[in-house]
């Protein structure tokens, strides 16, 4: 099956990245973009059974950096599981 | 003095930090591979070398600070032993938690190369005794993650508690409160962005790092 960990910048913590890309697409005529964020998915192909829990652990210890970021854990069974 | 360098897959600072090493203590460093589980015995420092460790993958720093030999710089620090991380060194130590913050992007996005002039914030640290409080000094810089950010209660209390050992006498790449490089509360552990270790001898230019290596050299003996 597979993990998802979604890892993002905490709020308030200067985006220089996201701001860049914020001032590129205003450059190509996208008036609507008031900012951006930029973050990073992390795809985990983990054995049957593995709890959230286990997810939010290895997120804790390696995948984000929780000083300045936080993140989210979405499970998805392997297509056919009950 | 007996020190000890960390080489990790992709640093590239490690053989200037040990010719820094041998030159002022008169002593070859040990070189110290990541999957090593202990460090030899009698150590007196241990330095994280600049570089690129592991591709930077992730995040600056963050595979290293997991590697096996981290727990025997954890145990080092633990026991009051000194630990410098330079660069990539300092991305290290806090991603391994031995010093607060993180080191993001550079505000301007650009990797910035060059001399950034200092003001030595700290002076009563292994680390800085022989530059005397606020004292101005020239050294060399080379990154891209250097952007010193923590929370405001983390910053305060840094400062407060006279752990800001250098400070960037201009902004230069974005850092919180233009901070360096900072020390644990022991003063045992320094971490910092600029490389003493690139202003050692005549032929750099400048020998503005030597002093840091000369006081250490002072405490220990």
């Amino acid at each position: 099956m597979k993990a998802r960990v979604t890892v993002s910048l905490k709020p308030g913590v200067l985006d220089p990245q996201g701001r860049a890309i914020a001032h590129a697409l205003q450059g190509l005529g996208f008036a609507s973009v008031r900012d951006a964020r930029v973050g990073k998915v992390i795809e985990l192909e983990v054995a049957p059974g593995t709890t959230e829990a286990e997810v939010a652990e290895m997120a804790r210890r390696l995948l984000a950096n929780i000083v300045i970021e936080s993140f989210r854990v979405e499970l998805e069974p392997a297509p056919g599981a009950p | 003095m007996n020190s000890a360098v960390v080489v990790f897959p992709g640093s590239n600072c490690d053989r200037d930090m040990m010719v820094a090493l041998e030159l002022v203590t008169g002593r070859r460093p040990v070189a110290l591979w990541h999957a090593e589980a202990e460090v030899p015995a009698g150590l007196d420092l241990i330095a994280l070398p600049g570089g690129f460790s592991h591709g930077d993958y992730l995040r600056a720093g963050a595979i290293a600070a997991r590697a096996r030999v981290m727990r025997a710089v954890i145990g080092h620090a633990a026991r009051g032993g000194l630990v410098l991380g330079v660069c990539n060194g300092f991305q290290v130590l806090t991603e391994a938690g031995l010093l607060p913050g993180a080191l993001m992007r550079n505000a301007g996005l650009d990797f910035i190369c060059r001399d950034v002039a200092l003001e030595v914030a700290a002076a009563d640290t292994p680390f800085t005794r022989a530059y005397g409080a606020g004292a101005a000094i020239t050294l060399p810089i080379a990154h891209h993650d250097g952007n010193f950010q923590a929370d405001p209660e983390t910053l305060d209390r840094l400062e407060r508690e006279g752990l800001v050992a250098f400070r960037y006498a201009e902004a230069v790449n974005g850092s919180a409160r233009d901070i360096a490089g900072i020390l644990n509360a022991g003063r045992n552990v320094l971490g910092l962005m600029p490389h003493p270790e690139r202003a050692v001898e005549e032929a750099h230019g400048n020998l503005d790092g030597r002093r840091l290596f000369e006081g250490l050299l002072g405490v220990l003996a």
